[in-house]
Protein backbone atom coordinates (compact mmCIF):
# COMPACT_ATOMS: atom_id res chain seq x y z
CA UNK A 1 0.00 0.00 0.00
CA UNK A 2 1.32 3.51 -0.88
CA UNK A 3 1.53 6.01 1.14
CA UNK A 4 1.53 8.99 -0.12
CA UNK A 5 -0.07 12.57 0.40
CA UNK A 6 -3.04 13.17 -0.96
CA UNK A 7 -2.79 16.80 -0.09
CA UNK A 8 -1.86 18.78 -3.44
CA UNK A 9 -0.86 22.70 -3.06
CA UNK A 10 -4.41 23.66 -4.49
CA UNK A 11 -5.91 21.69 -1.88
CA UNK A 12 -4.36 23.89 0.41
CA UNK A 13 -4.29 27.18 -1.20
CA UNK A 14 -8.29 26.82 -1.59
CA UNK A 15 -8.70 25.58 2.37
CA UNK A 16 -6.35 28.75 3.15
CA UNK A 17 -8.64 31.28 1.12
CA UNK A 18 -11.88 29.60 2.03
CA UNK A 19 -11.30 29.71 5.69
CA UNK A 20 -9.59 33.48 5.54
CA UNK A 21 -12.58 34.50 3.75
CA UNK A 22 -14.74 33.15 6.45
CA UNK A 23 -12.99 34.59 9.34
CA UNK A 24 -11.23 37.86 8.13
CA UNK A 25 -14.84 40.02 8.12
CA UNK A 26 -15.50 38.67 11.87
CA UNK A 27 -11.61 39.49 13.02
CA UNK A 28 -12.00 43.08 11.43
CA UNK A 29 -15.40 43.97 12.69
CA UNK A 30 -14.05 42.98 16.14
CA UNK A 31 -11.06 44.93 15.75
CA UNK A 32 -12.84 48.04 14.86
CA UNK A 33 -14.93 47.79 17.89
CA UNK A 34 -11.99 49.04 20.04
CA UNK A 35 -11.19 51.89 18.02
CA UNK A 36 -10.93 55.15 19.51
CA UNK A 37 -12.00 57.10 16.77
CA UNK A 38 -15.59 57.17 15.40
CA UNK A 39 -14.22 57.24 11.80
CA UNK A 40 -13.40 53.74 10.09
CA UNK A 41 -10.53 55.27 8.05
CA UNK A 42 -8.63 56.06 11.43
CA UNK A 43 -7.16 54.20 13.80
CA UNK A 44 -7.50 56.45 16.98
CA UNK A 45 -5.75 53.83 19.02
CA UNK A 46 -7.63 50.87 21.73
CA UNK A 47 -10.41 52.37 23.67
CA UNK A 48 -13.56 50.73 25.04
CA UNK A 49 -15.05 54.03 24.43
CA UNK A 50 -18.08 52.20 22.52
CA UNK A 51 -18.60 49.66 24.67
CA UNK A 52 -19.10 52.11 27.85
CA UNK A 53 -21.40 53.78 25.16
CA UNK A 54 -23.69 50.61 24.78
CA UNK A 55 -23.95 49.95 28.73
CA UNK A 56 -25.22 53.28 28.74
CA UNK A 57 -27.74 52.78 25.80
CA UNK A 58 -31.02 51.99 27.68
CA UNK A 59 -32.70 50.77 24.88
CA UNK A 60 -29.94 48.85 23.69
CA UNK A 61 -29.77 46.79 27.09
CA UNK A 62 -33.48 46.25 27.18
CA UNK A 63 -33.03 44.62 23.74
CA UNK A 64 -30.42 42.55 24.68
CA UNK A 65 -31.96 41.81 27.89
CA UNK A 66 -35.38 40.64 25.95
CA UNK A 67 -33.40 38.25 23.32
CA UNK A 68 -31.61 36.45 26.13
CA UNK A 69 -34.67 35.89 27.63
CA UNK A 70 -36.18 34.77 24.58
CA UNK A 71 -33.10 32.67 23.20
CA UNK A 72 -33.12 30.61 27.15
CA UNK A 73 -36.62 30.45 27.10
CA UNK A 74 -37.35 29.11 23.63
CA UNK A 75 -33.94 27.24 23.46
CA UNK A 76 -35.02 25.37 26.30
CA UNK A 77 -38.81 24.37 25.18
CA UNK A 78 -37.46 23.62 21.50
CA UNK A 79 -34.70 21.25 23.26
CA UNK A 80 -37.21 19.58 24.92
CA UNK A 81 -39.87 19.08 22.01
CA UNK A 82 -36.67 18.38 19.48
CA UNK A 83 -35.49 15.71 21.43
CA UNK A 84 -38.86 14.20 21.77
CA UNK A 85 -39.56 14.40 18.50
CA UNK A 86 -36.02 13.09 17.42
CA UNK A 87 -37.06 10.15 19.81
CA UNK A 88 -40.07 8.99 18.20
CA UNK A 89 -38.62 9.33 14.63
CA UNK A 90 -35.51 7.18 15.08
CA UNK A 91 -36.85 5.00 17.74
CA UNK A 92 -40.55 4.84 17.48
CA UNK A 93 -43.07 2.47 15.48
CA UNK A 94 -44.56 3.34 12.07
CA UNK A 95 -47.27 5.79 12.89
CA UNK A 96 -50.20 7.45 11.10
CA UNK A 97 -48.99 10.95 10.07
CA UNK A 98 -45.42 9.81 10.53
CA UNK A 99 -44.51 11.46 6.66
CA UNK A 100 -46.31 14.76 7.92
CA UNK A 101 -44.46 14.82 11.06
CA UNK A 102 -40.93 14.50 9.67
CA UNK A 103 -42.40 16.74 7.13
CA UNK A 104 -43.59 19.22 9.10
CA UNK A 105 -39.86 19.04 11.18
CA UNK A 106 -37.63 19.56 7.92
CA UNK A 107 -39.54 22.17 6.27
CA UNK A 108 -38.63 24.89 8.50
CA UNK A 109 -34.54 24.49 8.15
CA UNK A 110 -35.07 25.58 4.52
CA UNK A 111 -38.60 27.66 4.74
CA UNK A 112 -37.68 31.49 4.14
CA UNK A 113 -37.86 33.16 7.34
CA UNK A 114 -40.46 35.72 5.21
CA UNK A 115 -43.20 32.79 5.20
CA UNK A 116 -42.50 31.72 8.73
CA UNK A 117 -42.73 34.90 10.08
CA UNK A 118 -45.84 36.18 8.03
CA UNK A 119 -48.02 33.03 8.60
CA UNK A 120 -47.15 32.82 12.45
CA UNK A 121 -48.09 36.40 12.90
CA UNK A 122 -51.37 36.15 11.38
CA UNK A 123 -52.34 33.14 13.67
CA UNK A 124 -51.54 35.09 16.62
CA UNK A 125 -53.71 37.83 15.04
CA UNK A 126 -56.72 35.32 14.73
CA UNK A 127 -55.95 34.39 18.03
CA UNK A 128 -56.00 37.79 19.24
CA UNK A 129 -52.67 37.37 21.19
CA UNK A 130 -51.01 39.96 23.00
CA UNK A 131 -47.43 40.23 20.92
CA UNK A 132 -44.42 40.35 22.36
CA UNK A 133 -42.07 38.30 24.46
CA UNK A 134 -44.33 34.85 24.55
CA UNK A 135 -45.16 35.21 20.75
CA UNK A 136 -41.38 35.34 19.69
CA UNK A 137 -41.11 33.03 22.01
CA UNK A 138 -43.27 30.60 20.33
CA UNK A 139 -42.20 31.20 17.05
CA UNK A 140 -38.66 30.58 17.88
CA UNK A 141 -39.45 27.16 19.37
CA UNK A 142 -41.09 26.23 16.11
CA UNK A 143 -38.17 26.74 14.45
CA UNK A 144 -35.37 25.68 16.57
CA UNK A 145 -36.60 22.44 17.69
CA UNK A 146 -36.10 21.28 14.46
CA UNK A 147 -33.13 22.01 14.58
CA UNK A 148 -32.64 20.25 17.79
CA UNK A 149 -34.45 17.36 16.44
CA UNK A 150 -32.40 16.64 13.52
CA UNK A 151 -29.03 17.24 15.77
CA UNK A 152 -30.96 14.55 18.33
CA UNK A 153 -32.09 12.09 15.53
CA UNK A 154 -28.08 12.04 13.98
CA UNK A 155 -26.72 11.16 16.90
CA UNK A 156 -29.48 8.47 17.92
CA UNK A 157 -28.64 7.48 14.43
CA UNK A 158 -25.25 6.48 14.96
CA UNK A 159 -25.46 4.84 18.24
CA UNK A 160 -25.13 1.15 19.01
CA UNK A 161 -29.00 -0.11 19.76
CA UNK A 162 -27.02 -3.43 21.38
CA UNK A 163 -26.50 -1.14 24.50
CA UNK A 164 -30.27 -0.54 24.74
CA UNK A 165 -30.96 -4.06 23.71
CA UNK A 166 -29.11 -5.38 26.40
CA UNK A 167 -30.69 -2.89 29.23
CA UNK A 168 -33.93 -4.04 28.29
CA UNK A 169 -32.47 -7.69 28.16
CA UNK A 170 -31.44 -6.84 31.97
CA UNK A 171 -35.09 -6.38 32.73
CA UNK A 172 -35.15 -2.39 31.85
CA UNK A 173 -38.56 -1.10 30.78
CA UNK A 174 -38.08 0.98 27.81
CA UNK A 175 -38.77 4.15 29.76
CA UNK A 176 -35.61 2.96 32.68
CA UNK A 177 -33.70 1.99 29.56
CA UNK A 178 -34.10 5.06 27.87
CA UNK A 179 -33.01 7.52 30.72
CA UNK A 180 -30.58 5.06 32.06
CA UNK A 181 -28.59 4.16 28.60
CA UNK A 182 -29.82 5.91 25.75
CA UNK A 183 -30.19 9.93 27.58
CA UNK A 184 -26.57 9.78 28.67
CA UNK A 185 -25.91 8.94 25.41
CA UNK A 186 -27.23 11.23 23.78
CA UNK A 187 -26.86 13.97 26.12
CA UNK A 188 -23.61 15.83 24.20
CA UNK A 189 -26.43 16.17 21.00
CA UNK A 190 -28.80 17.30 23.42
CA UNK A 191 -26.31 20.50 24.88
CA UNK A 192 -25.12 20.59 21.24
CA UNK A 193 -29.13 21.31 20.18
CA UNK A 194 -29.84 23.50 23.01
CA UNK A 195 -26.69 25.75 22.31
CA UNK A 196 -27.55 25.73 17.90
CA UNK A 197 -31.31 27.00 19.89
CA UNK A 198 -30.08 29.85 21.92
CA UNK A 199 -27.80 31.03 18.93
CA UNK A 200 -30.47 31.00 16.43
CA UNK A 201 -32.97 32.87 18.50
CA UNK A 202 -30.64 35.08 19.35
CA UNK A 203 -29.23 35.72 15.54
CA UNK A 204 -32.71 36.08 14.17
CA UNK A 205 -34.18 39.30 12.61
CA UNK A 206 -37.11 38.41 10.48
CA UNK A 207 -39.72 36.12 12.31
CA UNK A 208 -39.18 38.16 15.34
CA UNK A 209 -39.88 41.17 13.33
CA UNK A 210 -43.22 40.12 12.17
CA UNK A 211 -43.92 38.84 15.62
CA UNK A 212 -43.13 41.09 18.14
CA UNK A 213 -45.26 43.71 19.17
CA UNK A 214 -44.85 47.49 19.27
CA UNK A 215 -42.72 48.74 21.92
CA UNK A 216 -40.68 45.19 22.52
CA UNK A 217 -38.02 44.83 20.44
CA UNK A 218 -35.37 42.54 20.47
CA UNK A 219 -31.69 43.19 19.62
CA UNK A 220 -31.42 41.97 16.20
CA UNK A 221 -34.46 44.23 15.33
CA UNK A 222 -32.35 47.15 17.21
CA UNK A 223 -29.22 46.73 15.67
CA UNK A 224 -30.89 46.40 12.16
CA UNK A 225 -32.54 49.54 12.25
CA UNK A 226 -29.00 51.03 12.88
CA UNK A 227 -27.15 49.34 10.42
CA UNK A 228 -29.25 50.50 8.27
CA UNK A 229 -28.58 54.14 9.12
CA UNK A 230 -24.71 53.12 8.23
CA UNK A 231 -21.65 51.87 10.31
CA UNK A 232 -21.66 53.00 14.07
CA UNK A 233 -19.09 51.99 16.32
CA UNK A 234 -21.37 51.09 18.88
CA UNK A 235 -22.87 48.21 16.67
CA UNK A 236 -19.31 46.74 16.65
CA UNK A 237 -18.71 46.74 20.12
CA UNK A 238 -22.38 44.87 20.43
CA UNK A 239 -21.85 42.41 17.82
CA UNK A 240 -18.37 41.83 19.24
CA UNK A 241 -20.34 41.27 22.51
CA UNK A 242 -22.36 38.59 20.99
CA UNK A 243 -19.69 36.67 19.10
CA UNK A 244 -17.70 36.66 22.68
CA UNK A 245 -21.11 35.16 24.17
CA UNK A 246 -21.26 32.30 21.36
CA UNK A 247 -17.91 32.06 21.78
CA UNK A 248 -18.49 30.83 25.24
CA UNK A 249 -21.76 29.09 24.40
CA UNK A 250 -19.75 26.75 21.76
CA UNK A 251 -16.83 26.25 24.75
CA UNK A 252 -19.04 25.23 26.96
CA UNK A 253 -20.74 22.94 24.44
CA UNK A 254 -17.40 21.44 23.85
CA UNK A 255 -16.55 20.74 27.17
CA UNK A 256 -19.88 19.05 27.53
CA UNK A 257 -19.49 17.09 24.87
CA UNK A 258 -16.15 16.06 25.73
CA UNK A 259 -17.12 15.24 29.60
CA UNK A 260 -20.51 13.11 28.94
CA UNK A 261 -19.12 11.67 25.65
CA UNK A 262 -17.64 8.13 26.66
CA UNK A 263 -16.17 7.34 23.66
CA UNK A 264 -14.87 10.67 23.38
CA UNK A 265 -16.12 11.55 20.41
CA UNK A 266 -17.96 14.68 19.86
CA UNK A 267 -21.51 15.85 18.98
CA UNK A 268 -21.91 17.55 15.69
CA UNK A 269 -23.52 20.50 15.90
CA UNK A 270 -24.95 20.50 13.21
CA UNK B 1 -37.77 -9.85 21.29
CA UNK B 2 -37.27 -7.47 18.08
CA UNK B 3 -34.65 -5.32 18.93
CA UNK B 4 -34.68 -2.87 16.43
CA UNK B 5 -37.55 -1.22 17.75
CA UNK B 6 -37.07 -2.14 21.99
CA UNK B 7 -38.56 1.59 22.20
CA UNK B 8 -41.03 1.35 19.92
CA UNK B 9 -44.71 2.19 21.84
CA UNK B 10 -43.14 4.32 24.20
CA UNK B 11 -41.24 6.48 21.97
CA UNK B 12 -44.59 6.67 19.79
CA UNK B 13 -45.37 8.62 22.95
CA UNK B 14 -43.05 11.26 22.92
CA UNK B 15 -44.21 12.19 19.59
CA UNK B 16 -47.68 13.79 20.62
CA UNK B 17 -46.41 16.95 21.96
CA UNK B 18 -44.28 18.20 19.26
CA UNK B 19 -47.14 16.40 16.86
CA UNK B 20 -49.15 19.22 18.55
CA UNK B 21 -46.95 22.12 18.60
CA UNK B 22 -46.12 21.99 14.84
CA UNK B 23 -49.43 21.17 13.86
CA UNK B 24 -50.80 24.64 15.73
CA UNK B 25 -47.89 26.89 15.31
CA UNK B 26 -46.30 25.37 11.88
CA UNK B 27 -49.35 24.18 9.54
CA UNK B 28 -52.30 25.95 10.94
CA UNK B 29 -50.92 28.93 10.52
CA UNK B 30 -50.86 28.32 6.23
CA UNK B 31 -54.50 27.97 6.41
CA UNK B 32 -54.73 31.80 7.69
CA UNK B 33 -51.92 32.81 5.01
CA UNK B 34 -54.32 31.18 2.62
CA UNK B 35 -57.38 32.70 4.19
CA UNK B 36 -56.04 36.32 4.35
CA UNK B 37 -54.70 36.10 0.91
CA UNK B 38 -58.32 35.59 -0.60
CA UNK B 39 -59.87 38.50 1.53
CA UNK B 40 -59.93 42.53 0.64
CA UNK B 41 -57.75 44.76 2.11
CA UNK B 42 -58.80 47.22 3.83
CA UNK B 43 -57.86 50.25 6.36
CA UNK B 44 -58.39 48.92 9.79
CA UNK B 45 -56.75 46.98 12.54
CA UNK B 46 -55.58 44.24 11.28
CA UNK B 47 -55.57 45.51 7.90
CA UNK B 48 -57.99 43.18 5.90
CA UNK B 49 -61.65 42.39 6.12
CA UNK B 50 -62.41 39.73 8.04
CA UNK B 51 -64.11 36.56 5.93
CA UNK B 52 -65.47 34.72 8.11
CA UNK B 53 -67.14 34.43 11.47
CA UNK B 54 -67.91 30.67 12.71
CA UNK B 55 -70.01 32.66 15.42
CA UNK B 56 -72.02 33.60 12.48
CA UNK B 57 -73.59 30.72 11.74
CA UNK B 58 -73.63 28.12 8.80
CA UNK B 59 -75.47 30.85 6.04
CA UNK B 60 -72.91 33.22 7.11
CA UNK B 61 -70.02 31.23 6.13
CA UNK B 62 -71.41 30.23 2.54
CA UNK B 63 -71.73 33.59 1.80
CA UNK B 64 -68.37 34.45 3.16
CA UNK B 65 -67.02 31.37 0.93
CA UNK B 66 -68.92 32.98 -2.34
CA UNK B 67 -66.93 36.63 -1.14
CA UNK B 68 -63.23 34.58 -1.57
CA UNK B 69 -61.82 36.44 -3.99
CA UNK B 70 -58.39 35.56 -6.53
CA UNK B 71 -57.92 38.97 -6.88
CA UNK B 72 -54.85 39.34 -4.83
CA UNK B 73 -53.44 36.43 -6.99
CA UNK B 74 -54.43 38.23 -10.18
CA UNK B 75 -52.54 41.38 -9.10
CA UNK B 76 -49.43 39.52 -8.21
CA UNK B 77 -49.67 38.17 -12.04
CA UNK B 78 -50.47 41.40 -13.48
CA UNK B 79 -48.68 43.75 -11.97
CA UNK B 80 -44.87 43.95 -13.03
CA UNK B 81 -43.06 44.78 -9.81
CA UNK B 82 -44.25 41.25 -8.64
CA UNK B 83 -43.46 39.17 -11.55
CA UNK B 84 -40.03 40.88 -11.84
CA UNK B 85 -39.24 40.39 -8.16
CA UNK B 86 -40.36 36.39 -8.54
CA UNK B 87 -37.92 36.24 -11.68
CA UNK B 88 -34.78 38.25 -9.62
CA UNK B 89 -35.27 36.13 -6.71
CA UNK B 90 -34.71 33.11 -8.94
CA UNK B 91 -31.83 34.28 -11.16
CA UNK B 92 -30.26 35.78 -7.57
CA UNK B 93 -30.40 32.47 -5.87
CA UNK B 94 -29.34 30.84 -9.30
CA UNK B 95 -27.15 32.55 -9.54
CA UNK B 96 -25.74 32.55 -5.99
CA UNK B 97 -25.85 28.99 -5.94
CA UNK B 98 -23.72 28.19 -8.90
CA UNK B 99 -20.89 30.82 -7.18
CA UNK B 100 -21.34 28.47 -3.93
CA UNK B 101 -20.97 24.97 -5.54
CA UNK B 102 -17.72 26.77 -7.49
CA UNK B 103 -16.06 28.56 -4.01
CA UNK B 104 -17.53 25.68 -1.68
CA UNK B 105 -16.59 22.57 -3.59
CA UNK B 106 -12.47 23.22 -3.58
CA UNK B 107 -12.81 23.89 0.16
CA UNK B 108 -14.62 21.09 0.72
CA UNK B 109 -12.63 18.93 -1.18
CA UNK B 110 -9.27 20.33 0.67
CA UNK B 111 -11.15 19.19 3.80
CA UNK B 112 -11.84 15.94 2.88
CA UNK B 113 -8.02 15.43 1.62
CA UNK B 114 -6.35 16.43 5.01
CA UNK B 115 -5.00 14.09 7.13
CA UNK B 116 -8.09 12.22 9.32
CA UNK B 117 -7.00 14.33 12.77
CA UNK B 118 -6.85 17.77 11.23
CA UNK B 119 -10.74 17.12 9.47
CA UNK B 120 -12.06 17.37 12.21
CA UNK B 121 -10.34 20.97 13.62
CA UNK B 122 -11.49 22.17 9.85
CA UNK B 123 -14.70 21.07 10.08
CA UNK B 124 -14.81 23.09 13.19
CA UNK B 125 -13.15 25.91 11.92
CA UNK B 126 -16.57 25.91 8.83
CA UNK B 127 -19.01 24.85 11.71
CA UNK B 128 -18.39 28.25 14.18
CA UNK B 129 -19.58 31.17 11.51
CA UNK B 130 -22.48 29.58 10.86
CA UNK B 131 -22.67 30.12 14.97
CA UNK B 132 -21.95 33.18 14.99
CA UNK B 133 -24.97 35.49 14.05
CA UNK B 134 -26.12 36.32 10.51
CA UNK B 135 -26.67 39.82 10.93
CA UNK B 136 -23.70 40.21 12.26
CA UNK B 137 -21.84 38.25 9.84
CA UNK B 138 -23.48 40.92 6.89
CA UNK B 139 -22.53 44.23 9.21
CA UNK B 140 -18.97 43.01 9.20
CA UNK B 141 -19.43 43.23 5.34
CA UNK B 142 -20.55 46.38 5.55
CA UNK B 143 -17.62 47.81 7.45
CA UNK B 144 -15.50 46.38 4.76
CA UNK B 145 -17.50 47.38 1.64
CA UNK B 146 -18.57 51.09 2.86
CA UNK B 147 -16.91 54.21 1.05
CA UNK B 148 -14.44 55.01 3.25
CA UNK B 149 -13.65 50.92 4.11
CA UNK B 150 -10.99 48.89 4.40
CA UNK B 151 -11.27 47.58 0.89
CA UNK B 152 -11.42 51.01 -1.13
CA UNK B 153 -8.68 52.14 1.51
CA UNK B 154 -6.72 48.98 0.25
CA UNK B 155 -7.32 49.25 -3.24
CA UNK B 156 -6.46 53.21 -3.24
CA UNK B 157 -3.06 52.76 -1.33
CA UNK B 158 -2.14 50.11 -4.26
CA UNK B 159 -3.23 52.37 -6.75
CA UNK B 160 -5.63 49.88 -8.24
CA UNK B 161 -8.49 52.70 -8.32
CA UNK B 162 -8.24 56.43 -8.23
CA UNK B 163 -10.73 56.98 -6.43
CA UNK B 164 -13.07 54.93 -4.12
CA UNK B 165 -15.67 52.61 -5.73
CA UNK B 166 -19.00 51.97 -4.53
CA UNK B 167 -19.70 48.75 -3.43
CA UNK B 168 -22.37 48.69 -0.82
CA UNK B 169 -25.88 48.83 -3.23
CA UNK B 170 -24.66 46.77 -5.68
CA UNK B 171 -25.53 43.31 -6.75
CA UNK B 172 -21.57 42.52 -6.18
CA UNK B 173 -22.34 43.11 -2.52
CA UNK B 174 -25.14 41.20 -2.46
CA UNK B 175 -23.17 38.06 -4.12
CA UNK B 176 -20.43 38.83 -1.79
CA UNK B 177 -23.26 38.63 1.35
CA UNK B 178 -24.38 35.82 0.25
CA UNK B 179 -21.73 33.46 -0.25
CA UNK B 180 -20.41 34.41 2.58
CA UNK B 181 -23.02 33.18 4.71
CA UNK B 182 -24.83 30.47 3.07
CA UNK B 183 -21.09 29.24 2.65
CA UNK B 184 -20.69 26.42 5.24
CA UNK B 185 -24.17 25.38 4.02
CA UNK B 186 -22.41 24.52 0.99
CA UNK B 187 -19.20 23.12 2.10
CA UNK B 188 -20.37 20.73 5.04
CA UNK B 189 -22.53 18.28 2.93
CA UNK B 190 -20.09 18.46 0.45
CA UNK B 191 -17.59 17.32 2.59
CA UNK B 192 -19.81 14.83 4.06
CA UNK B 193 -19.63 13.09 0.57
CA UNK B 194 -16.11 13.67 -0.09
CA UNK B 195 -15.02 12.29 2.89
CA UNK B 196 -16.71 9.22 2.92
CA UNK B 197 -15.31 8.37 -0.98
CA UNK B 198 -13.00 5.91 -1.11
CA UNK B 199 -9.50 7.44 -2.22
CA UNK B 200 -8.74 3.74 -4.14
CA UNK B 201 -11.23 4.97 -6.76
CA UNK B 202 -9.18 7.99 -7.68
CA UNK B 203 -5.99 6.65 -7.14
CA UNK B 204 -7.10 3.37 -10.04
CA UNK B 205 -8.27 6.19 -12.48
CA UNK B 206 -4.99 7.68 -12.52
CA UNK B 207 -3.14 4.25 -12.36
CA UNK B 208 -4.62 3.99 -15.28
CA UNK B 209 -3.79 7.27 -16.87
CA UNK B 210 -6.22 9.43 -16.32
CA UNK B 211 -5.07 13.29 -16.07
CA UNK B 212 -6.22 14.92 -12.87
CA UNK B 213 -8.72 16.71 -14.34
CA UNK B 214 -10.35 13.45 -15.92
CA UNK B 215 -10.14 12.03 -12.54
CA UNK B 216 -12.26 14.36 -11.05
CA UNK B 217 -14.55 14.95 -13.66
CA UNK B 218 -15.00 11.20 -14.46
CA UNK B 219 -14.81 9.48 -11.08
CA UNK B 220 -14.63 12.11 -7.95
CA UNK B 221 -17.43 14.41 -9.10
CA UNK B 222 -20.26 11.84 -10.08
CA UNK B 223 -19.38 10.41 -6.90
CA UNK B 224 -20.08 13.69 -5.13
CA UNK B 225 -23.46 14.59 -6.33
CA UNK B 226 -25.46 13.61 -3.82
CA UNK B 227 -23.64 15.77 -1.44
CA UNK B 228 -24.13 18.90 -4.20
CA UNK B 229 -27.69 18.07 -4.22
CA UNK B 230 -28.06 18.24 -0.64
CA UNK B 231 -25.46 21.57 -0.79
CA UNK B 232 -27.84 23.24 -3.71
CA UNK B 233 -31.08 22.94 -1.90
CA UNK B 234 -29.99 23.82 1.09
CA UNK B 235 -28.36 26.61 -0.09
CA UNK B 236 -31.07 27.73 -2.84
CA UNK B 237 -34.17 27.41 -0.80
CA UNK B 238 -33.57 30.22 1.42
CA UNK B 239 -31.68 32.31 -0.78
CA UNK B 240 -35.24 33.01 -2.88
CA UNK B 241 -37.08 34.10 -0.24
CA UNK B 242 -33.50 35.89 1.53
CA UNK B 243 -34.30 39.13 3.13
CA UNK B 244 -31.95 40.55 5.00
CA UNK B 245 -28.69 40.11 2.72
CA UNK B 246 -30.41 42.21 -0.47
CA UNK B 247 -31.55 44.76 1.63
CA UNK B 248 -28.68 45.73 3.52
CA UNK B 249 -26.44 45.31 0.90
CA UNK B 250 -28.35 45.82 -2.48
CA UNK B 251 -29.47 48.56 -4.24
CA UNK B 252 -33.11 49.51 -4.11
CA UNK B 253 -34.20 49.65 -7.51
CA UNK B 254 -34.62 45.82 -8.15
CA UNK B 255 -36.43 43.71 -4.98
CA UNK B 256 -36.30 40.17 -4.47
CA UNK B 257 -39.28 38.72 -3.86
CA UNK B 258 -38.93 38.49 0.39
CA UNK B 259 -38.06 42.26 0.00
CA UNK B 260 -41.53 42.99 -1.77
CA UNK B 261 -43.43 40.73 0.53
CA UNK B 262 -41.59 42.65 3.63
CA UNK B 263 -42.42 45.83 2.23
CA UNK B 264 -46.25 44.91 1.16
CA UNK B 265 -46.43 43.89 4.60
CA UNK B 266 -44.67 46.64 6.91
CA UNK B 267 -44.95 49.64 4.73
CA UNK B 268 -48.01 49.58 2.88
CA UNK B 269 -50.25 47.24 5.48
CA UNK B 270 -51.40 45.06 3.06
CA UNK B 271 -51.62 41.66 4.63
CA UNK B 272 -53.63 40.46 1.84
CA UNK B 273 -51.21 40.98 -1.03
CA UNK B 274 -48.39 40.11 1.28
CA UNK B 275 -50.26 36.58 2.01
CA UNK B 276 -50.79 36.27 -1.47
CA UNK B 277 -47.10 36.92 -2.39
CA UNK B 278 -45.80 34.32 0.47
CA UNK B 279 -48.34 31.54 -1.00
CA UNK B 280 -46.87 31.82 -4.07
CA UNK B 281 -43.40 31.96 -3.09
CA UNK B 282 -44.71 28.70 -1.08
CA UNK B 283 -45.53 26.72 -4.42
CA UNK B 284 -42.76 27.89 -6.17
CA UNK B 285 -40.83 26.15 -3.91
CA UNK B 286 -42.50 23.33 -3.67
CA UNK B 287 -40.83 20.97 -5.78
CA UNK B 288 -37.07 21.66 -4.24
CA UNK B 289 -38.40 21.46 -1.09
CA UNK B 290 -40.38 18.22 -1.44
CA UNK B 291 -36.76 16.94 -3.17
CA UNK B 292 -35.05 18.33 0.22
CA UNK B 293 -37.17 16.95 2.69
CA UNK B 294 -36.49 13.34 0.83
CA UNK B 295 -32.60 14.24 1.36
CA UNK B 296 -33.05 14.87 4.84
CA UNK B 297 -35.08 11.91 5.53
CA UNK B 298 -32.71 9.36 3.67
CA UNK B 299 -29.65 10.95 5.72
CA UNK B 300 -31.20 10.77 8.99
CA UNK B 301 -33.41 8.09 8.71
CA UNK B 302 -31.16 4.71 7.09
CA UNK B 303 -30.23 2.22 8.66
CA UNK B 304 -33.86 1.96 10.01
Amino acid sequence: MRKVSRLSRFNIASLALGLAFLYLPILILVIYSFNASRLVTVWGGWSLRWYHEFFNDRAMIEAAWMSLRVAVSSATIATLLGTLAAVALSRGERFRGRTLFSGMLYAPLVMPEVITGLSLLLLFVALNAERGFWTVTIAHTTLTMCFVAVVVQSRLGSLDRSLEEAAMDLGCDPVRAFVAVTLPLIAPAIVAGWMLAFTLSLDDLVIASFTTGPGSAPLPIRIYSEVRLGVKPEINAICTLVIALIAVVIVIASLASKLTSSQGESAAPL
Amino acid sequence: MSGRRIFARPARFAAIAPYLWMVLFFLVPFAFVLKISLSQTAIAQPPYVPLFDLTAGWEALRAAFAALSPDNFKLLGSDDIYVFAYVRSLTVAVTATALLLLIGYPVAYGMARLPTRWQAVAMVLVIVPFWTSFLIRIYAWINILQHDGLLNQILLALHLVSQPVVWLSTDTAMYIGIVYSYLPFMILPLYATLAKMEPALEEAASDLGAPPWQVFWLVTFPLSLPGVGAGVLLCFIPIVGEFVIPDLLAGSNSLMIGQTLWLEFFTNKDWPVASAAAIVLLMVLLVPLLLYERVQKRQLEQGR
